[in-house]
């Protein structure tokens, strides 16, 4: 019982989700300041959200099964690695062994199920958004993982996200080092690619392959998808901020940290064009992994 | 009241349909994005894929090819949604209604629910058509 209810309520699912929609609205809002305009209300997101819910549901004309599986898979795995960082920041002495583990390869799972659910709709400009996105997964992951073992050299190879916590809670923030500062921005960039913005969003350009893996997407799937991205909004910053920055974690400052990591994002996002997808993988296959490396060798000699 | 046509006034995905016009009404609606209009204020936003779409930004006289482009485009739009005629050419076929390469207007291949006439529609015309299209469902 208080499983589900952990799941779907609290660290989880509602919560989650309510925090992501406002995060994307934040978004929104910051982005239309930035471009002199006033930007939308704050509960636009959850009406888009209640309005594609409405819509109808079309399925094209030989579409596999996986298509409207793939947005519940990808759904579902977020909303359990928002649910285990939620738990482990909570109380971190209930988290378990090797839920670092498990949050990196739960994290995969949305942009696998935007790949498969972007193959099975038949549509030539869906496969090219999924081959984009098959190729950005493949330039991000290595120097994220990379970045996130100088995090688990630091902390003594533990690979728990409550004893890395309780590590920074002890010896100070990872970030208060070379090291660290080294490990965190990669993995800034890591996040940016993750939440498919700006610079990294070759898969869902809407100018050139009108928004590539959702383009076959209406109605239920597609708010689905976008509740998925939401959380993604709520869950990564959160998950950088229990790795680098997890010395204090009452209410307001773990807020404000997460408030700070957004506001990179969308700074990032609103001052970058976007990139080709051989450019991106050039760059977190060259200078964002070169980056990594130093960050574990400094972080194996101490520093 | 239908929850469901609530939100859909209040967020409204706009595609845009250019079935030949001569790019002056485009220009008009590209405006409405810009700082001055800002219709994101409204919850509406240009998206690419017409599967997103709730409403259809139709602009210029169909000709023969685009006609059923048209056609297809309605029908691969989840419903419910709506379709705006904008400038004189959509709404009427104007000074087109004899050519060789017209054969009908926007409103006999699709149900039309706003016209917004104008050579080009300024856009507080615009704004004010979808405002009455608003109303209009409200009222449903």
């Amino acid at each position: 019982m208080k499983i589900l209810f952990n799941y779907l309520i609290f660290p989880g699912f509602l919560f989650s989700a309510c925090v992501g929609l406002i995060a994307g609205w934040v978004d929104r809002k910051v982005t239309a300041r930035i471009q002199w305009r006033l930007g939308p209300p704050w509960y636009q997101n959850f009406v888009d959200i209640v309005k594609l819910l409405g819509k109808e549901t079309i399925v094209p004309e030989g579409a596999k099964l996986t298509f409207l599986l793939s947005p519940c898979l990808g759904l579902l795995s977020v909303v359990l690695v928002a649910t285990i960082l939620g738990k482990a920041i909570i109380s971190p002495s209930e988290s378990f062994i090797g839920d670092i583990i498990v949050v990196l390869y739960l994290l995969v799972i949305p942009a696998i199920a935007l790949i498969v659910g972007a193959s099975a709709s038949r549509n030539p400009l869906a496969s090219v958004g999924a081959s984009r996105e098959m190729k950005l997964v493949l330039g991000y992951e290595l120097p994220f993982i990379l970045s996130i073992i100088a995090v688990i050299v630091k902390s003594v190879g533990s690979i728990q996200i409550g004893s890395i916590l309780n590590h920074q809670f002890n010896f100070g923030s990872h970030i208060a080092s070379p090291s660290g500062v080294l490990a965190f921005i990669v993995a800034i960039f890591c996040m940016q690619a993750k939440l498919c913005f700006v610079p990294f969003d070759a898969s869902e350009a809407e100018q050139e392959i009108m928004a590539g893996v959702l383009i076959e997407y209406s109605g239920l799937p597609l708010a689905i998808f976008k509740l998925t991205k939401a959380i993604l909004l709520y869950a990564i910053p959160l998950f950088l901020v229990a790795l680098f920055l997890g010395k204090d974690l009452s209410p307001v400052f773990i807020t404000g940290k997460y408030i700070i990591l957004l506001v990179i994002i969308i700074l990032i996002k609103n001052t970058n064009p976007r990139l080709r997808i051989d450019q991106a993988l050039k760059f977190f296959w060259g200078p964002v992994t070169l980056l990594a490396t130093v960050a574990i060798i400094l972080a194996i000699f101490g520093l | 009241m239908d929850i469901k046509l609530k939100a859909l006034t209040k967020s409204i995905w706009v595609f845009h349909a250019a079935t030949s016009p001569c790019n002056n009404c485009d220009i008009e609606v590209l405006d409405l994005l810009t700082p001055r209009y800002d219709v994101e204020r409204f919850g509406i936003i240009l998206v690419g894929s017409v599967r997103h779409a709730d409403a259809l930004l139709v602009t210029g006289v169909p000709n023969y090819k685009t006609k059923e482009r048209l056609k297809k485009l309605y029908v691969q739009t989840p419903k419910p949604c709506v379709v705006v005629a904008i400038g004189g050419c959509a709404c009427g076929r104007v000074m087109f209604a004899e050519s060789y390469n017209s054969p009908c207007a926007v409103d006999e291949v699709i149900p039309v629910d706003v016209y917004i006439p104008g050579c080009p529609p300024k856009p507080e015309a615009i704004i004010a058509g979808i405002v009455k299209l608003i109303q209009k469902i409200n009222k449903k």
